[in-house]
């Protein structure tokens, strides 16, 4: 029997010692499994990457045309040294994964970000049974229940109607990757004049050219005459906010659609007209359903509340331990805005 | 209460201050009647207490929650406010809010002081489970805590001014005084027509801005008047009906804390408002404002404390005089009159009158200046002798010019996340300074004086520094050095430091010094021995 446990934290990843393969690293190595295609967890400068099919389009925009990637199936199983991994959807974003590993019956599966919601671009949610459930506790504390998201694009919808109405701009900010492909095929925005920043805007070509079927939209550029706006639904990512990007669309109505929009401070800090509470992630309940389906008798919590989260387990007779070092700073769930803003998760 | 609570969250939402003023005026243009009066009563702090402890509340919000108190402390430090915590914790209802209005659920709380403390969390859980989330939220700020908003005074005030059409003034001077809701309609407070039909009523205060410029730039010295600025209570006496009435700044109704001064009863004649200020006095003098700190906040002025912190009123301006109104007297006829009721009051330690600086030209007063601590003063007054006493705070006529605060360089030790506009960002700091045995021993707290830019650079230092948690609390890596300034300074039995100061605050962020670089325990003793001559 191996005494070493089948994953390890390294501080830089989630890693395979047998396997010599790291989940998700913070730095180059020589092989690395991708959980999906944002920054924070798809770094450059690995020698070989592995990743859902569906990531490689961003992948490879973001890392490199030239990365060396392989990509598989959900639920194709390949061998590393006596190893087996799959990859089982995540429901976060388009190519989202969670990394099943097993060695000798003993499963481990790494959950990368997820959320329960089925949002009709990714494929949705899908429960793994494992041994041990390294999950993620972004927003890991009871004041994060998000409503059915279709509620929110209705108000999103009376929102961009009101708009209309007051003859503002409506500024829809979220993030390029995951939260504009829901709303685009979630809500019907064909009869809108539809307009997106770069950001927004590169990233929905690629995955249009990869395929997927997502409405074409209007690339903002400097020389365009105000007078297009009039009416219009510009999505761009969070960084525009306090940019003089922004300019050129007044008078507008700013709209942040992100999970930390539960909270009013957050919501007031930003200065946003309006707050959409839509999240990629797992609110508290769906947090430990997840946790709770998997039949884990060991869960390790990374990525956000992971102390509360873990003592919650605890107390809840699930062994629960707290990995601190993942991923750098505490608590730093702020973006850290990026130049092109598209660069991070919530 | 759907209309109240959308008034709350567009306020709490916006920091334009015309923004604000138009949804005021909006509210206060369209809602019920009997629900206005309310909303005054909570944005001039008259919120009525209901009995309901803070523990309580979160104590049943945990029971409904189905959450260990634990989870809920760190859900609080998370969201940095009380009730917008419990708004977010309980889970949704599927129950049809009931449309009660704001004046209805003041009657439904109205009961609450009387009824058990498991009647009382039946009755709060009830009603929660009445209200939309947003609801609850505004519904609890209704029952416990501070109700801040942004939501000044002067703002409710033009507000109210522009919606009755009326002079802001005349509101301001309406909205003084101790009414509530249950004695009142917002019919009688704002359009009744004798304003002064309570006795009690104090006029709004004048207050000053601080000057900018150079004393020079405000012209002839003729046109002038200049008094020390006393560190002590800002206050009103009112004698009318044989009734003495002291008033703070802070709108209390603080008579009973100052019985030194009701001798004042007897001496002064009817139908008199001094304005002025409450300084604790001894030998003849005023003294540092740390010796009257020791009995505010105390509900029993006991004979000990009468001896070891006496006051005196020192009085600077004369709003009332024989039941009439001289507000619209120049400064320097109100002068003359107070010094000729003060002359003709049997003199008494407990009530002086604030002597005018003898000048000839500016540089005369800045050599002053440089004696105000001397004078256990902040500074000076600079009053316009043409000017009116006007409401609230207003550029012209009257001017403070405060003495710099004492300061020291501290290394930023704790860190704290902030609450409301703040709660993610650790904002909340406390400041040491080195002791003998090169140990840092905190002294100060302090939360406002960096920019948005600096805060969001410390807030980053300290996130990557963390070097332990007490819940909330980070201690963080001893580097960043910080210029603290502070008004007082005076011995503390409470603090391990040994010393307390007074108004705390960032001055600037020294990026140009090291931790090493800091100030000393004993350069702060040092200060203290300085300026604490008592």
């Amino acid at each position: 029997m191996n005494h070493q446990p089948l994953l390890r934290f390294t501080g830089n990843s989630i890693y395979c010692p047998t396997a010599d393969v790291h989940i998700d690293p913070s730095v180059a190595v020589d092989r690395a499994i991708i959980t999906h295609a944002h920054s924070d967890h798809a770094r450059p400068g690995s020698k070989n990457y592995l990743a859902h099919r569906d990531s490689a389009p961003i992948l490879r925009q973001r890392l490199g045309e030239d990365i060396a990637l392989q990509t598989v199936e959900y639920g194709e199983r390949f061998t590393i040294n006596g190893v087996v991994f799959s990859l089982h959807p995540a429901g976060h974003i388009i190519g989202s994964a969670q990394v099943r590993v097993e060695e000798q019956g003993n499963v481990w599966v790494a959950s990368g970000d997820y959320k329960l919601e089925d949002d009709h671009f990714a494929a949705p949610f899908e429960t793994v049974k494992c041994n041990v459930f390294i999950t993620e506790s972004t927003f890991g504390l009871p004041i994060y229940n998000w409503q059915p998201q279709e509620k929110i694009f209705n108000d999103i919808m009376q929102w961009h109607t009101k708009n209309k109405a007051e003859g503002k701009v409506s500024m829809l900010l979220g993030y390029s990757l995951g939260k504009m492909q829901r709303i685009l095929k979630n809500m019907q925005l064909e009869n809108e004049p539809l307009f997106a920043h770069g950001a927004v805007y590169y990233c929905n070509e690629r995955l249009r050219q990869a395929g997927f079927d997502l409405p074409a939209l209007t690339l903002v550029t400097k020389d365009m005459d105000k007078k297009l706006f009039k009416n219009a639904l510009v999505l761009a990512p969070p960084s525009v906010d306090g940019s003089t990007w922004l300019n050129k669309f007044a008078p507008f109505s700013l709209g942040y659609c992100s999970g930390w929009m539960q909270v009013r401070g957050a919501k007031n800090r930003r200065a946003v007209d309006q707050g959409f509470v839509l999240s990629d992630h797992a609110d508290w309940k769906g947090l430990n359903e997840a946790v709770k389906n998997t039949g884990a008798e060991k869960v390790f919590v990374t990525h956000g509340f992971t102390s509360v989260f873990a003592k919650w387990l605890n107390e809840n007779n699930i062994e629960a331990a707290e990995v601190k070092t993942m991923y750098g700073e505490e608590e730093d769930h702020e973006t850290p805005i990026a130049a092109e803003g598209n660069l991070t998760t919530e | 209460m759907k209309q109240f609570a959308e008034l709350f969250l567009n306020l709490d939402r916006t920091n334009k201050t015309n923004a604000k003023i138009d949804l005021l005026k909006n509210y206060f243009s369209s809602a019920p009647e009997q629900d206005k009066i309310w909303a005054l009563a909570l944005f001039t702090g008259r919120r009525p207490s209901f009995k309901v402890k803070t523990a309580q509340m979160q104590q049943w919000a945990c029971n409904e929650a189905n959450i260990p108190y634990w989870l809920f402390r760190e859900s609080y430090n998370s969201v940095g406010d009380l009730g917008e915590t419990i708004s977010l914790v309980l889970l949704p209802h599927e129950n049809t809010p009931a449309d009660k209005s704001l004046s209805d659920w003041f009657d439904y709380l109205n009961v609450l002081p009387s009824l058990s403390d498991a009647e009382k969390e039946l009755k709060v859980i009830d009603a929660w489970k009445q209200l939309s989330p947003h609801e609850i939220f505004v519904f609890n700020k209704l029952l416990m805590g501070s109700f801040r908003i942004g939501v000044s005074q002067t703002l409710v005030v033009r507000a109210i001014a522009e919606a009755a059409n009326m002079e802001a003034g005349g509101i301001a001077h309406r909205l003084m005084g101790n009414w509530t809701p249950f004695n009142t309609s917002f019919q009688e407070l704002i359009y009744s027509e004798d304003v002064n039909d309570q006795a009690s009523r104090p006029y709004p205060f004048y207050l000053a801005y601080a000057i900018e410029k150079d004393i020079a730039a405000l012209g002839d010295v003729n046109d002038w008047m200049v008094e020390w600025k006393w560190d002590g209570i800002r206050s009103q006496i009112i004698l009318r009906n044989d009734e003495l009435f002291i008033w703070t700044r802070g709108e209390e109704l603080a008579t009973d804390k100052f019985p030194e001064l009701h001798v004042l009863k007897k001496l002064l004649p009817n139908g008199t408002v001094l304005d002025g200020e409450i300084v604790s006095f001894m030998d003849n003098k005023p003294m540092p404002f740390n010796i009257l700190q020791t009995r505010i906040g105390r509900k029993n002025i006991t004979t000990k404390i009468l001896q070891e912190a006496p006051v005196a009123f020192i009085a600077y301006d004369l709003l009332e005089t024989a039941g009439s109104d001289t507000r619209q007297l120049s400064q320097q006829q109100r002068r003359e009159k107070l010094e000729q009721l003060f002359n003709a009051t049997e003199p008494t330690q407990v009530f002086n009158l604030s002597p005018l600086l003898a000048f000839d030209d500016w540089s005369t007063i800045k050599t002053l200046h440089l004696q105000s601590r001397a004078n256990a003063a902040e500074g000076f007054m600079i009053k316009n002798r043409q000017g009116t006493y006007q409401a609230g705070r207003k550029k012209g006529d009257w001017w403070k010019w405060k003495i710099n605060p004492l300061s020291v360089d501290a290394v930023l030790v704790y860190a704290q996340k902030g609450h409301g506009r703040r709660t993610e960002l650790f904002t909340d700091y406390t400041f040491a300074v080195w002791d003998q045995d090169k140990k840092l021993i905190p002294f100060a707290k302090a939360y406002s004086g960096l920019t948005d830019k600096e805060i969001a650079l410390v807030d980053r230092f300290i996130k990557q520094h963390v070097i332990e948690k007490f819940g909330p609390v980070r201690t963080v890596k001893p580097e960043l050095v910080f210029e603290i300034g502070f008004e007082g300074i005076s011995k503390s039995t409470r603090h391990k430091s040994g010393i307390a100061v007074r108004f705390p605050r960032i001055l600037r962020w020294r990026q140009d010094k090291t931790a090493a670089d800091a100030d000393t325990l004993e350069n702060l003793k040092a200060i203290l021995d300085i300026y604490n001559v008592v």
